[in-house]
């Protein structure tokens, strides 16, 4: 858990400019860390890179928190 | 020259007005995927034609309709050549016929090969674009898309949805350094042209200022613009290269 919220975390930081310590679990990519739609879908690209995955076009549009894509890629590990 | 170091990826290579996109982005120096759906032999003659050049290309079957073909496509460019700089979405078809007696079928390979297509490979190349922050989407559409035309129900639908697509990709990619602007060729000579008969060529002729029909190297120069640095101030457009046909 720890591990992968660290990666995810870092990935956030570099896209989207936003203070670790605003990366939380709840934190909402849209509404908190003040992403676009074309910026999340970036996001999920860079997720599948770093965690060798695919996530599938349905998948990527229910992650909505930082807590969603952690969750997600545990799951799918 | 315009393009050394670029990769471009060009949709109906083997003939016609991609051929000679393909042959004329090499000259400038770009290595090209000459793309073909049935033309194997001639998709391989333009790659050979283009090592003579010094540059490298790879001809790879695809049908542009079929999402899994285009991936897969679009994988052997990244896997070849490291990246991706420039799409052409130049296949196309006709299958004309009065709207009266216009088949589905006709209906549907039109709008498949010559919309869906252009929508399956600009999605497909994307995310690598992106990646780079920077890329080059070249659409062929059709200056009859522009202003309609008897019997090309279809094809107009089609030729006219390029256009309305290339405008919509221009505005979500632009903050990536993407850009996708169009081309909407007037008569151009091809196999697609040689086909109708000559009452309507000399009556398309008199609707040309010009008075000429253009040549495929009249379309790639038009490209090798969009493609280049020279353009880089322009994204959503759609420019006539018809002769005057339409203004
Ligand atoms: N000629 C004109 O006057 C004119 C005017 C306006 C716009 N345009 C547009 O310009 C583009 C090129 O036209 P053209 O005159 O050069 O046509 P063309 O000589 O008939 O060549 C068509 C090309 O498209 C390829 N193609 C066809 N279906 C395909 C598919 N499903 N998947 C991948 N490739 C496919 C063909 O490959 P194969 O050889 O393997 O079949 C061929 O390379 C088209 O989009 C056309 O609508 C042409």
């Amino acid at each position: 858990m720890a591990e992968v919220l660290e990666r995810v975390t870092k990935i956030i930081v570099d896209r989207l400019g936003v203070e670790e310590s605003e990366v939380t679990l709840e934190a909402s990519f849209k509404d908190d860390l003040g992403a676009d739609s074309l910026d999340v879908v970036e996001l999920v690209m860079e997720l599948e890179d770093e965690f060798d995955m695919e996530i599938s076009d349905d998948d990527a549009e229910k992650i909505a928190t930082v807590g969603d894509a952690v969750n997600y890629i545990q799951a799918k590990q | 020259m315009k393009l050394e170091g670029k990769i471009a990826l060009i949709t109906g290579a083997s003939r016609g007005i991609g051929r000679e996109i393909a042959l004329e982005l090499a000259r400038q120096g770009a290595d090209v995927v000459v793309n073909y759906s049935g033309s194997e032999e001639r998709a391989n003659h333009v790659v050979a034609e283009i090592k003579e050049m010094g540059r490298n290309a790879i001809a790879v079957q695809c049908d542009v309709s079929n999402s899994d073909s285009v991936a897969t496509m679009v994988k052997e460019t990244i896997d070849t050549f490291g990246k991706l700089d420039i799409l052409v979405n130049n296949a196309g078809i006709t299958k004309d016929n009065l709207l009266m007696r216009m088949k589905e079928d006709e209906w549907d390979d039109v709008i498949n090969i010559n919309l869906k297509g252009v929508f399956l490979c600009t999605k497909a190349v994307t995310r690598q674009m992106m990646k780079q922050r920077s890329g080059r989407i070249i659409n062929i559409s059709s200056i009859v898309g522009v202003s309609g035309n008897p019997g090309q129900a279809n094809y107009v639908a089609a030729k006219s949805g390029v256009i309305g697509l290339t405008k919509t990709s221009a505005k979500e990619l632009s903050s990536r350094g993407i850009t996708v602007n169009a081309v909407a060729p007037g008569f151009i000579t091809t196999d697609m042209t040689d086909k109708l008969n000559e009452e309507v060529k000399e009556q398309m002729l008199k609707q040309i200022p010009l008075s000429r029909f253009g040549e495929p190297a009249d379309i790639a120069n038009v490209v090798v613009f969009l493609a280049s640095d020279d353009s880089r101030y322009m994204t959503g457009q759609t420019l006539h290269v018809d002769g005057g046909m339409v203004m």
